[in-house]
């Protein structure tokens, strides 16, 4: 006879892949995440500060949007969060794992910078700026482009390639902070041009940060329009679903790896640009603070269509912004922020589960089914 | 009950979204036998078997182990009770050598006693007769090493229900004839051993019994002895094989692609065509048949211009008006801006031919997204295409924008084919265009073939049904090792010439 | 020759933390996870031995070293471990992916520990008034044979989690080499469906290794709180750096924790190299740092130009495993 197998009962969770759900029913099951993620949240905050949930929100929205100050800085944060994103879409949709655009937002960011400390009493206005933008470009796009020629090349991971190219970035800023000095010994830039505002983008409806949305809207469109209409996009998608087929229809996959990369490092340029030239007016290390990553969430929470990923771009931001606002109200720090970024992301990518997968729990004849229905 | 029943399973159901794999399934297994399990391609063979090693879970039915029902949800749950399966596709890891891939997820002491393994090993390997050595890493290996580290690994964990899956598709027939006699010598160690296969003749061979399945369903069961290949095929295809091809007799033949000392070495330097030379013609359907693996493929590939091949090489196209060009060296790309009009239906249709999660008319796009100077794609031409398709090749979808991985295999041949002669091609080359379609699909896409052919159009077959080449083609050039074995007429060569010439160089039968 | 002693000293000590950090990230790469939550865990493990050593100090009328050790590696290993217990459950059961959960991890860790570091500046009455003296007194403890000049110094001159951190990661090499339970574990991170087909728990093996890689992850961010900065806290971010630090070291060791040794030697060099180099500016300082990260470009492109096997990344790495998959 043979040993028995441990249990003799059908497994408990069965659990199958589905074919497709419902836009409707998989949006429904990411905001009960959502809303989990808040409770959760608010319970944590609740324990820590003990003050109504409800009244946290109200505050945090208070801090996001309370003031028309306040309101400016968060679109401005979520425009610059968007940007990035959106760079880093196309290089997704190719699953291409772009986790370096920290570092290329770093190199335009310095382009920019350099453009500002160098050519800034030479150039006019409006001319300064055009080689910003296409300096800050072409930073970023070939800080893109190193790992994307060793991937195709030699099929070199790319995911630790571009990991490693942030902080060969960041001590690049490092080594430019430093030669850029100003004052001398203060270990940092100090505002680039604060006299002269050479270099700094222009104000729009009266807004130092109206041209950031204008610009940043404008390339989030753009790109949802080349990614699902252009010839460029549909070649991204298919290398990114399958390389043999695309071999087979006849696409030069290198090429595609190339030029995708170097646009989407050309977009996290421009990001560097917006944050130098559009908001900080200076260059750190901490220049991206860690929006790159951040960004990757972004990228992939709205399944790289850029147009969702406003929204969860806001959401982080003003989530941010709010906790922010929790900790200098309650004489908190305002780490708290990435606390509850961290356990609401936690839950939306958890959430994605119930979306792509059934689960069946044993119970007699009749199955049923969980996760809506 | 049959007291002599190793294994019993009953009314076993498997789906998997639409499809059907198994349904309401029973049968047995007895102690010290070799079964066949016979059945066409995609008959749910390996589904039913899989159920056995653990790998899926039956949505409904019962599996009896020595007459005690059992449940077994994982491969662990199989090995425990005494039943192994080798897998079509090797489940090895390629880093470890043989010796350490054997030992996975066995029990025993902490340390892994390297020496004592490899003893154990070669004494396994010397009971049943294999040669084996323990140290080599499996990406040295060759395929049928490969496999025979797989049946050792089998039975190092004391398994007494073998299941190999379509083992001597790999294999060469010595190899083919040692697996058996390895076979052989497990059923007089009282062992139990099923092969899952679709050859009649290794049927015949090395079975005592034979079970069948048809699309999911089981057949019934003989004994090998009382049975013949004819009642076989009965069971297996539902009715004696009359295919009735219908092949009207090439009209206008002319050249359109000649092949000249083709050789290609795949990426590891392994030679996998040499010296092949043939002529395609426009009007004609030429089939290509050999065991696989055998540089199908890479012939295809090559024309496609997909493979890279060695020097001195030469594909000629021949166009329209006489001109001839130079395929070798061209990209698919240049290929078709040299107005060669090429379609290839690949082997892989989901991984090479079709983007599975993009809906038909993106994959109709496919094709031609590059034509126009504009920017954008124009979607639509292909659209027009895929509602052409649906329309005219019956595809049973919900509707064009359903990704095609939702759609089941022969509705995804469909519109892969109906893709390909849209491109109204002069050279149309198909990889087992049938493979895992039902007879009704099978005949409709016989019949494009056919009427491409009556078009002018050049057709390359690459079929693995010798019934189906010989009636459907023109002229049938065997492949053996790479190398061209033979170019015979379709309509005066028997079964048997293009199955010798198929094992064996230049068989005996010259044109 | 004293300066170079100080060197290595140094180089020593820096790269205690993040080759406990990768040999964590080893373990756990080698069961196919890729964690990019590394330097979250790190700052989860440093921030709960802290957070243990000082409520145990300000709790105790007279502190005893040990005990303060004890509790904070007791804090620390389980706080690194839910850390790892969070991203196995997402990646492992839930199948997210596993490049965003390690990176939202990262966020995540980072945030709770300057969170609660940052409050317990304000417990302790202000920035840099954290101390946790006598606990880290207990780390950084010698022996007598560090009286024994240059060979001494440099050689036993540091806290016993230097030590530590060289037996783990001798011990995580031979396992995976030379034990059944290691070949199980390498066999699911090369191939899950084959490790499946053995019999192997896939699931567990994942789990386990995931969970223990982040304990001994965390024990870096321990050893960079209690030894090298001698029980104090900052919210400056270097964690991080060395946290993305020891997820370099891990392709620079080609996935083998005994080259992870020297390899975390060579970065600490690297690193503090500058501070001996005479001639450097202020500026040419930050390039001379950014050699280790260059290093492990080159040895990556390296590597994957000449495609020898057995120093490839584990072949599922960053893919979870479905055994119904179709």
């Amino acid at each position: 006879m043979s040993d028995a197998p441990m249990g003799t009962k059908e497994p408990f969770i069965r659990i199958s892949k589905r074919t497709s759900i419902g836009k409707c029913r998989a949006w429904s099951i990411r905001i009960i995440a959502l809303l989990l993620s808040l409770i959760v949240s608010g319970l944590i905050i609740y324990a820590i500060v003990r003050m109504s949930p409800v009244k946290v929100y109200v505050s945090m929205f208070e801090g996001a949007f309370g003031t028309t100050r306040r309101a400016w800085i968060t679109v401005r944060d979520t425009m610059m969060l968007l940007c990035i994103g959106v760079g880093l879409a196309p290089a997704f949709r190719m699953r291409f794992w772009n986790i370096g655009a920290e570092g290329q937002i770093l190199a335009g960011g310095i382009a920019a910078a350099a453009c500002m400390i160098y050519f800034g009493a030479v150039l006019s206005g409006p001319a300064l700026i055009l080689v910003m933008v296409i300096t800050s470009i072409a930073a970023g796009a070939v800080w893109g482009l190193i790992p994307a020629v060793f991937k195709a090349r030699w099929g070199t991971n790319e995911t630790l390639f571009t990991l490693m190219m942030n902080y060969v970035a960041i001590q690049l800023t490092g080594y430019c902070v430093s030669l850029w000095e100003n004052p001398f010994g203060s270990n940092s830039v100090g505002i680039i041009n604060q006299q002269t505002k050479a270099g700094w983008l222009p104000s729009m409806f009266g807004q130092s940060y109206g041209l950031n949305v204008v610009i940043v809207l404008a390339l989030a469109i753009g790109m949802y329009i080349y990614m699902k209409y252009s010839k460029h996009g549909y070649e991204i998608a298919v290398v990114g679903s399958s390389e043999n087929t695309a071999r087979y229809a006849g696409i030069n996959v290198r090429r595609v790896y190339l030029r995708t990369m170097a646009i989407s490092g050309a977009v996290c340029g421009i990001a560097g640009f917006l944050a130098v030239s559009g908001a900080s007016h200076t260059i750190s290390t901490s220049t991206a603070g860690g929006r790159g990553f951040t960004a990757i969430i972004v990228a992939w929470l709205a399944k790289f269509n850029t147009i969702v990923m406003i929204m969860i771009s806001l959401l982080l931001v003003f989530l941010e912004k709010g906790a922010v606002e929790i900790a200098s109200r309650y004489n908190l720090n305002a780490y708290a922020s990435s606390i509850i970024t961290g356990i609401i992301l936690f839950f939306i990518l958890g959430s994605e589960f119930f979306i792509n997968y059934r689960i069946r729990f044993r119970s007699g004849k009749k199955e049923k089914e969980v996760a809506a229905e | 009950m049959n007291t002599n029943c190793a294994v019993r399973m009953e009314n076993i159901n498997k789906t998997f979204g639409e499809v059907r794999a198994n349904d309401g399934v029973n049968m047995e297994i007895r102690h010290g036998e070799i079964l066949s399990l016979l059945g066409e391609n995609g008959s749910g063979k390996t589904t039913l078997m899989n159920m056995l090693a653990g790998i899926y879970f039956p949505d409904d039915g019962q599996i009896f182990v020595e007459g005690r029902e059992v449940f077994i949800r994982s491969p662990k749950d199989a090995i425990d009770l005494g039943i192994g399966m080798v897998h079509q596709h090797f489940k090895l890891v390629d880093v470890f050598t043989a010796a350490e891939n054997i030992v996975l997820g066995m029990p025993g002491k902490v340390q892994l006693d390297r020496k004592q393994l490899s003893a154990e090993i070669l004494e396994i390997s010397e009971k049943y007769g294999f040669d084996i050595d323990p140290d080599k890493k499996i990406y040295d290996m060759s395929v049928s090493e490969k496999q025979t580290v797989e049946i050792i690994k089998v039975l190092y964990r004391g398994a007494r229900i073998l299941i190999l899956d379509e083992p001597t598709a790999v294999l060469t027939p010595q190899e083919t004839e040692k697996l058996f006699s390895v076979m052989r010598s497990m059923k007089e160690d009282g062992k139990s051993v099923v092969i899952i296969t679709h050859k009649l003749h290794e049927v015949m061979a090395v079975s005592d019994r034979v079970a069948v399945l048809r699309k999911g369903e089981y057949i019934g069961d003989v004994a090998t002895s009382g049975t013949s290949p004819l009642q076989l095929t009965e069971m297996m295809v539902g009715k004696a094989v009359s295919l009735n091809i219908d092949r009207p007799e090439p009209k206008d033949r002319v050249e359109r692609i000649s092949v000249q000392n083709l050789s290609v070495r795949d990426v590891e330097g392994i030679r996998k065509l040499q010296d092949v030379s043939f002529t395609a013609y426009g009007g004609e359907i030429l089939g290509i048949a050999g065991i696989s693996g055998c540089g199908q493929k890479e012939l295809l590939e090559a024309i496609a211009g997909l493979q890279r091949a060695e020097h001195g090489s030469h594909i000629a196209y021949t166009d329209k008006n006489g001109e001839v060009h130079e395929l070798i060296g061209k990209t698919p790309l240049e290929i078709e801006k040299l107005g060669v009009a090429l379609s290839f239906v690949p082997e892989d249709r989901l991984g090479m031919g079709l983007v599975s999660d993009m809906d038909i008319t993106d994959n109709m796009l496919l094709r031609s997204y590059q034509r126009g100077r504009g920017f954008f794609a124009n979607r639509r031409y292909p659209r027009s295409v895929a509602s052409e398709v649906v329309s005219e090749l019956d595809v049973a979808t919900p509707g064009l924008n359903t990704p095609v991985r939702e759609l089941s295999g022969g509705n995804v041949q469909k519109v892969l084919v109906g893709r390909e002669i849209a491109l109204h091609p002069t050279v149309l080359m198909t990889a087992y265009a049938v493979r895992g379609l039902d007879i009704n699909t099978s005949y409709t896409i016989y019949n494009l073939l056919t009427e491409q052919k009556m078009k002018g159009v050049a057709v390359i077959y690459v079929g693995e049904d010798l019934d189906v080449l010989l009636e459907l083609c023109d002229r049938i050039l065997v492949l053996c090792g790479g190398q061209v074995s033979g170019i015979l007429d379709g309509r005066s060569a028997t079964k048997e010439g293009v199955g010798l010439m198929m094992t064996q160089l230049g068989g005996d039968i010259h044109e | 020759m004293t300066q170079i002693i100080a060197l290595f000293s140094a180089a020593i000590v820096f790269g205690t933390v993040i080759l406990f950090g990768a040999t964590g990230e080893i373990l756990t790469e080698k069961s196919g996870n890729l964690n990019l939550g590394v330097p979250g865990i790190m700052y989860l493990g440093g921030i709960a031995g802290l957070v243990g050593a000082f409520f145990y100090e300000s709790s105790a009328a007279d502190p005893l070293p040990w005990v303060g050790v004890a509790v904070s590696l007791i804090c620390s290993l389980a706080a690194a471990m839910l850390g790892g217990l969070i991203y196995s459950f997402l990646t492992i059961t839930l199948r997210a992916n596993q490049n965003v959960t390690g990176l939202t991890l990262t966020i995540f860790g980072s945030g709770v520990a300057n969170f609660f570091g940052g409050s317990l500046q304000k417990l302790a009455g202000g920035v840099g008034q954290i101390s946790v003296a006598t606990t880290s007194s207990g780390y950084r403890e010698v022996t007598g044979l560090a009286d024994l000049g240059t060979v001494g110094n440099l050689l036993f001159s540091y806290g016993f989690l230097t030590y530590a951190a060289i037996v783990i990661a001798i011990a995580v090499s031979y396992f995976l080499k030379h034990t059944r339970s290691g070949l199980n574990l390498r066999a699911v991170g090369e191939n899950p469906a084959t490790a499946d087909a053995a019999g192997i728990n896939v699931t567990k093996n994942k789990y386990l290794a995931t969970c223990i890689g982040a304990g001994i992850s965390g024990l870096g961010g321990l050893y960079f709180v209690m030894d090298y900065t001698e029980g104090t806290w900052s919210n400056d971010g270097s964690i991080e750096r060395l946290g993305w630090l020891a997820v370099a070291l891990v392709i620079f060791a080609m996935w083998k924790s005994d080259k992870a040794i020297w390899g975390s030697y060579l970065f600490g060099v690297l690193f503090w190299m500058f501070l001996y180099l005479p001639g450097l500016t202020r500026a040419s300082l930050e390039l001379c740092k950014m050699l280790p990260y260059v290093v492990t470009i080159i040895v990556l492109i390296v590597v994957s130009m000449r495609k020898k096997r057995e120093n490839q990344p584990p072949a599922s790495l960053g893919l979870a495993y479905f055994r119904e998959e179709r």
